[in-house]
């Protein structure tokens, strides 16, 4: 009962902020969500608990049934395991937190009972996407979460940029859907069924056997796997299916904290950690996940260095985390790669929301050119991003005490190394480099935003606060476009003030998170014994690995937080000490700022390889296809058809009698003839 | 088969009896088809109406030598004197400027040509097709009898057997004239008709009225 | 020898010329009417050749009736046309279309 109502309460609720809308109001549609969540949550984490201690089994509970067709068996089953609960916690409590935030960062907002009916509809599909028992369901939950980014992305829909940004997250995830689906294809065809843990069962006896695809023989299970991570990648935002997680921030911030950050672009690590038997069985498919997932994290940390807007660099970070996630777990520490995903969500929902309330305080605007010296006038939004910025980095001693980045992000590194595969050794050297730019990154944000002299004067949306026009949240923009400028130094009178408590509870509870989730959970997840009975089967737990991850050398276990301190050194070298450093760089590196600012060009790559020419082939078919074949033979041609041969009959209307009389004579010879034929 | 002639001519032998016969007919034959056509392809309609007017003769012979002199003489009077003459007052009084009158046979005629011979195959093969034989004198509506003249003939047979058909005719003549008239008639602008019965019911109380006028005021009518 | 067959070709042919001479002139409404009558004409030796050539009589009392309503006809038919004349002006065939549709 306890897992229906954690699955199905936050669906009732959308439901009833959705249909309710203007009639139900404002305080009432929130209300109701945001307490819906919040029982949510506090049912999820007994569960979680229950897990850690070990006092609870893993168990099914049936809904409905759904398709029962021949060999096809699908029912609506909420699957609760380790792998389950730890998903429920992360989702239901950054969801009611977020929900509790946006009371405040809404507050303006003309669609409130909208906004929290979305929010409320993509916590139901997660929850379903997670707890689902069979591959169906599981892509149930998976669009699900796809429609509700669409709609909360594209929530303020008046904007075109938030339009055109919706679609480009619709699509490109939509790539990653077919990959998907053709991966439940083929699994329902090899395995002869979707259930997910009968296809884990049988996966390890498949391993070897080969399939015919494209007219070629080739492996079943890395096929399989390979065509399941295609689905990943659009999900996550992996190299390749990356571009609409920028475009993504478009959306409110809450939005960002919760389906960008901590829970929608998860779901494909979940995804893989989820069917980690399968992917065990395949080398080639593991390598591929790996090289993916540090290629991702290089590329996304090089690109998060040289952007402007405050949650664009955010937004990099959280691609380049979820590069270390998917590279966690194609060298088979799956349950490291799980660890850093439920620290992440705390500390990346912190950014975000912290970014939310400074971005609150300065009046909607996001460029971090027009930032600086702001931890005076917001100070508990600096200690909270200071939080999240100290986690993520990874700070921590070994051994005594660290931040929930230092161990997760650690544990992923020092996996890479001891998996001793080539692509490992890759996967590792990425790792320690994109640390180092993590480092410098978030640092250079905090720098940037907190710290120095204050340069507001030229922000137009500061100049609008000061005079008065009251600017609507939907006029937020947040784009790099002036990548030259050079703002004066000034306040410019203008006086920032802190978030509402609305905005600023969530971000303490997010705190703490950040601070102590690494130290208190470290242990059930990572450590051999303890993990092994943790799981309890739920993924793939290679306790030789893990076994494998303490017995590094000291070096490896000290280079993350080597290049740490190295990041945050030159971040405070240009940010602080001398801040003409940047512009100095910029001026001689200029070919490859601009291939960094214009995100290695991959958006205008796939415009001239895929866009233009989709969109010639639509033209195509809709002029000649459309319009010139079908419309011209159907309804146009029915319609022509018509004109024309009335107006041919009109003709014999010639008014002449003779003419009437000589078709009459016609007709009486015709009918002679034919008699005498006879 | 052979007509039945009554015999008024003595003719000398059976063949010049058909020769004359055949004479005749191809003559009278010819002219008809040739007057008949020469009405429709004339330019000036009277002409036409003139070459009508042959034609009409020349198939009252052909009747005549058919032995039923009664109706050839009918063709000729009522026809001829009648109907023909109608069309030519006709003809005169509309006054018809044949000048400006179009000839456009050329556009149809290959059409027309090919009908009008379709038409004349199919009746002459009817025809052909058609066994003849005379019918039994008992089965004969109404036998001709051997000696009596074409119009005794006809009249023992209007006025005793057709006499309701014979009415009719004469109510349809009826009706065609006053259609006719009724149609044509108009009233002129410029005389002045007599209506008798106003006239008769006229008394002269209303035709005078006696006015005492006082001198100097005119009289109001 | 002139049989039945010989009356009746002159009579076919005759027949044809009419309905020839209704569809082809575009002279005047005159003709058309002139053709009927020709029409009509061959009928008539149509129907007297058979009378005569069966013996039996019906056939010229029917030639007859044919007769008087060729008569009143023709009456009519000038009639009309001379009433379409005042209101038109012309009676020539082109101009009499005023139920072109």
């Amino acid at each position: 009962m306890t897992i229906q109502l954690i699955v199905f309460l936050p669906l009732i609720a959308a439901a009833i902020a959705g249909l309710g809308n203007r009639a139900l109001g404002n305080a009432a549609a929130k209300l109701v969500t945001t307490g819906a969540l919040f029982v949510s949550a506090a049912l999820s984490w007994p569960i979680f608990i229950g897990y850690m201690t070990g006092t609870i089994e893993p168990y099914t509970a049936e809904v409905l049934q759904w398709i029962d067709s021949g060999d096809l068996d699908v029912s609506w089953s909420l699957r609760v395991d380790t792998l389950t609960a730890v998903m429920l916690v992360v989702v239901t409590t950054v969801s009611s937190l977020v929900h509790l935030y946006s009371w405040g960062y809404m507050e303006e907002d003309d669609s409130q009972p909208r906004f929290f009916a979305y929010l409320s509809l993509f916590t139901f599909a997660m929850l379903m996407l997670v707890t689902a028992d069979n591959l169906v369901q599981m892509f149930f939950g998976w669009e699900g979460v796809g429609l509700a980014s669409y709609l909360l992305i594209g929530f303020w829909y008046h904007k075109p940029s938030a339009n055109a940004a919706a679609i480009k997250a619709f699509v490109v995830n939509r790539i990653g859907d077919f990959g998907f689906s053709l991966g439940i294809f083929g699994t329902f065809l090899v395995f002869g069924t979707v259930s997910i843990s009968e296809i884990l069962a049988a996966a390890p006896g498949m391993a070897g056997s080969t399939i015919g695809f494209l007219g070629y023989r080739v492996d079943t299970m890395t096929l399989l796997c390979l065509l399941l991570f295609v689905g990943a990648m659009g999900k996550s935002a992996q190299l390749g299916l990356h571009t609409w997680l920028p475009d993504a921030m478009e959306g409110p911030t809450p939005v960002s904290a919760l389906i960008h950050a901590a829970t929608m672009v998860t779901a494909g690590v979940f995804m893989v950690c989820r069917l980690s038997p399968m992917f065990e069985t395949s080398e080639t498919a593991l390598a591929v996940v790996t090289l993916v997932g540090a290629a991702t994290a290089l590329f996304a940390a090089t690109v998060g260095t040289v952007q402007n807007d405050i949650k664009r660099v955010i937004a990099y970070s959280t691609c380049s985390q979820l590069g270390y996630m998917f590279f966690a777990a194609g060298v088979g520490a799956y349950s490291a790669a799980m660890f850093h995903l439920f620290t992440h969500a705390f500390f990346k929902a912190l950014l975000f929301l912290g970014a939310g309330s400074v971005i609150h305080a300065m009046h909607h605007e996001q460029d971090m050119r027009f930032y600086g010296g702001l931890r005076k006038s917001i100070p508990l939004t600096f200690w909270a991003m200071m939080a999240g910025t100290l986690s993520i980095t990874g700070v921590g001693v070994i051994g005594v005490f660290g931040l929930a980045g230092f161990y997760s992000k650690d544990a992923i590194i020092e996996s890479a190394f001891a998996s001793g595969t080539t692509y490992g050794g890759v996967a590792f050297a990425v790792g320690v480099f994109a640390a180092l730019l993590t480092s410098f990154y978030s640092w250079r944000l905090v720098f940037l935003t907190f710290f120095g002299t204050p340069r507001w004067v030229d922000s137009e949306h500061i100049q609008h606060a000061l005079h008065g026009e009251h600017e609507d949240p939907a006029g937020e923009h947040g784009d790099s476009s002036h990548a030259d400028l050079h703002p004066h130094q000034g306040t410019g009178g203008y006086h920032p003030h802190e978030s509402p408590w609305t905005m600023l509870v969530p971000l303490a509870v997010l705190s703490l998170g950040a601070l102590f989730a690494g130290i208190a959970f470290h242990t059930p997840f990572l450590e051999v014994e303890e993990g092994a009975a943790f799981w309890a089967g739920s993924l793939a737990f290679d306790t030789h690995l893990m076994h494998a991850i303490h017995e590094v050398p000291l070096w490896v276990k000290l280079s993350p937080a080597v290049v740490m301190i190295i990041g945050f050194a030159i971040a405070y070298a240009a940010y602080i000490r001398d801040t003409s450093l940047p512009g100095r760089f910029v001026s001689h590196a200029r070919v490859l700022y601009a291939f960094l600012l214009n995100k290695w060009y991959f958006d205008e790559i796939y415009h001239f390889l895929f866009v233009r020419p989709s969109f010639w082939i639509g033209r195509f078919f809709w002029k000649r296809g459309d319009e010139g074949t079908i419309d011209r033979f159907g309804p146009d041609g029915a319609a022509a058809l018509v004109v024309g041969g009335t107006r041919l009959t009109t003709r014999l209307q010639s008014g002449y009698v003779y003419t009437y009389a000589l078709v009459m004579l016609i007709g009486i010879a015709a009918a002679t003839t034919w008699a005498m034929a006879r | 088969m052979h007509p039945i002639v009554k015999p008024r001519t003595e003719l000398s032998g059976a063949l010049k009896k058909h020769v004359i016969q055949a004479v005749a007919f191809y003559l009278f034959a010819t002219l008809v088809i040739a007057s008949a056509a020469l009405t429709i392809l004339a330019r000036n309609p009277v002409h036409s109406v003139l070459w009508l007017i042959l034609a009409f003769f020349n198939a009252a012979g052909l009747f005549l030598i058919l032995g039923a002199e009664f109706i050839a003489m009918l063709l000729v009077i009522v026809y001829v004197g009648a109907v023909a003459v109608l069309f030519l007052f006709v003809v005169m009084m509309l006054d018809v400027d044949f000048a400006e009158l179009r000839a456009g046979f050329a556009k149809y005629l290959p059409f027309g040509t090919l009908l009008a011979i379709v038409l004349l195959a199919e009746i002459i093969l009817s025809v052909a097709a058609w066994n003849a034989g005379a019918i039994a004198p008992q089965a004969r509506v109404a036998p001709i009898a051997a000696d009596a003249p074409n119009i005794q003939a006809l009249g023992s047979l209007l006025y005793t057997r057709y006499l309701y058909l014979f009415e009719g005719a004469g109510l349809v003549l009826l009706v065609a004239m006053i259609g006719a008239i009724v149609l044509t008639h108009r009233k002129r602008g410029d005389t002045r008709q007599q209506n008798v019965s106003r006239q008769n019911r006229r008394r002269p109380d209303d035709a005078t009225r006696n006015v005492n006028q006082p001198i100097g005021q005119g009289v109001e009518l | 020898m002139i049989g039945l067959g010989h009356y009746l070709a002159v009579g076919a042919i005759l027949f044809v010329m009419g309905v020839f001479g209704i569809f082809l002139n575009r002279k005047n409404v005159i003709i058309i009417l002139m053709a009927i009558e020709l029409i009509l004409l061959a009928v008539n030796i149509n129907l007297v050749a058979f009378s005569a050539f069966l013996g039996d009589m019906v056939g010229q009392v029917f030639a007859m009736f044919v007769l008087t309503v060729a008569a009143g006809e023709a009456a009519i038919g000038l009639a009309i046309l001379v009433i379409y004349f005042r209101g038109r002006g012309t009676i020539a065939v082109d101009d009499i279309n005023q139920m072109k549709g």
